[in-house]
């Protein structure tokens, strides 16, 4: 279990986060969502151990990650799998050889017994014939496959996911989204997602988090978002008059009725 | 300030590099990989060079020697001791420190940006040393060994650049070769090769690893890397000059 205590991070004089305590929640798809700036990025940098908080805590399975010696952040490290933003495969090796990298680093497996992991996470991942291509020769949905296969290829406990969705199209960011849930549940992984995309928060979201100016604002399920009184969730979530409309139908079709001043009868009609 | 700062880090990832291999036959694989960039990589511009520089030496300092008291073959002498003591470790390591300098900057550098360090730190990776160490390891032992062709190419240099303008025969080149040939000479060379060489592969690796930003950071870091290797390079030159030949 990964808990969040009380941790606060600046940069000279700006306070990037202030006071965020949150515990991810187990085997579920755990959502960090906010806008630019909030503070989300370097809250998950502060969680995997790239930053170290000013203060407060963070623990996994009740250990202060920041307080234990080099070689027990190793062992809690081989448990973290994490996708970055842009991929972060390595250039100069094959979509193989990337995938076997923390193999050939952290197992003694012969190189068939290596070969048949990589398969079976690239199979998962729903990639077939690319084993020896290079990075750049995959498109942006497949280099973020790749990302996933490499994240799981150890069976982590925990998956981190930075923005899965920036620069896909609407279509590949639904297809890595069930991806991630779908990994989340199948190996029982806990998973903390960074993202502003609403399809990911609508779709994935066991439990989300948003972030307002470096602390937590809100905290709840995607089912309990769309009933939310926060102000700021709001404006942030259903920001265009789309996804109001969308909200509205939405409560319309489970209570009845609409929360907020908009005209009822003008939006049945409509 | 910035520059204690700065050379506070620089200490601080030499000493980040220092633990314990994760899987040691990853390390001897990059290490192995680092020396073919290094070595073979930078073996064809030490070839061209150091047999102009030799040729160049020969050809000046025949020119320069109009004395009928002096003989010709002290151009052999000249041509061999300015080239052990000087071309061959400072001019070399120099125009190493572009070649290989900027790579290693580069190639670090699109590394930290693109995320690629974080990616194998947060697998629980030494990043400093799986990445950084190999590259000054890869550069101690081949970078000595590139000054040593280098010299030797600079000597052949000068005979064939010698015998073919006239200046004096082979047997006259040779003979120069052998006379006052001082073995510490030599030793000062490594000393000297030695010491550029962890400054060409450990100052770009900084600027590489602290790279923040995007693609043109990448380019000031590695133009960076070279001009201040190339300047620690000459002052490391005078300090050993002034060092070692009392």
């Amino acid at each position: 279990m990964i808990e969040v205590k009380n941790i606060r991070k600046g940069f000279g004089e700006k306070t990037v986060l202030n006071g965020v305590t949150v515990t991810m929640q187990p085997g579920k798809c755990n959502l960090i969502i906010g806008a630019s700036g909030s503070g989300k990025t370097v809250f998950m940098k502060c969680m995997v151990g790239l930053l170290i908080p000013d203060q407060g805590e963070i623990c996994y399975d009740d250990k202060d990650f920041n307080k234990l010696g080099a070689e027990e952040k190793k062992e809690i490290r081989q448990q973290i799998g994490m996708l970055f933003q842009g991929s972060a495969l390595f250039d100069s090796l094959t979509v193989e050889q990337n995938i076997m990298f923390p193999l050939n680093m952290f197992t003694q497996d012969t190189y068939g017994q290596k070969l048949k992991r990589v398969n079976e996470v690239l199979e998962r991942v729903n990639l077939k014939d690319v084993n020896k291509k290079y990075p750049a020769e995959l498109s942006g949905g497949m280099k973020k496959r790749v990302g996933i296969a490499r994240a799981i290829v150890l069976n982590p406990k925990y998956l981190f996911v930075d923005e899965p969705n920036s620069g896909l199209d609407p279509q590949t960011s639904l297809v890595i989204d069930k991806l991630v849930k779908e990994i989340t549940t199948e190996y029982n992984i806990t998973t903390v997602v960074n993202t502003h995309d609403m399809n990911s928060v609508m779709e994935i979201g066991d439990h989300i988090i948003f972030m307002y100016q470096g602390k937590k604002e809100w905290e709840g399920s995607n089912k309990e978002i769309i009933f939310n009184k926060n102000e700021r969730l709001n404006e942030f979530i259903f920001a265009s008059e789309f996804l109001k409309d969308a909200k509205d139908m939405r409560m319309l079709e489970q209570t009845g009725k609409i929360s907020n001043d908009r005209d009822m009868d003008k939006l049945t009609k409509e | 300030m910035t520059l204690f700062k700065e050379f506070g880090r620089y200490l601080l990832m030499i000493k980040g590099m220092f633990s314990k291999p994760e899987n040691w036959k990853m390390y001897w694989k990059e290490l192995m990989h680092q020396c073919n960039e290094i070595g073979i990589g930078s073996l064809g511009i030490v070839v061209i060079i150091s047999f102009f520089m030799g040729a160049v030496s020969a050809l000046q300092t025949a020119y320069q020697l109009v004395s009928p008291v002096i003989p010709m073959s002290t151009v052999a002498q000249i041509v061999r001791d300015t080239v052990i003591l000087e071309f061959a470790p400072t001019l070399v390591c120099i125009v190493l420190a572009g070649v290989v300098g900027s790579k290693i900057a580069s190639e670090l550098g699109n590394m930290r940006v693109s995320e690629q360090i974080d990616a194998l730190e947060i697998m629980g990776i030494n990043t400093k040393a799986y990445l950084v160490l190999p590259k000054i390891l890869a550069s101690l032992i081949m970078i000595p060994l590139l000054v040593v062709i280098s010299a030797a190419l600079g000597i052949v240099g000068g005979q064939l650049a010698a015998t073919s303008a006239g200046i004096l025969s082979a047997n006259q080149y040779e003979t120069g070769l052998l006379s006052n040939f001082q073995q510490y000479n030599v030793f000062f060379a490594l000393v000297k090769a030695y010491t550029f060489s962890f400054l060409i592969s450990s100052i770009p690796a900084y600027y590489g690893y602290h790279v923040q930003g995007g693609a043109l950071e990448i380019g000031r870091s590695s133009t960076k890397s070279v001009v201040v290797s190339c300047v620690s390079i000459l002052f490391a030159d005078y300090v050993l000059a002034a060092l070692l030949l009392q």
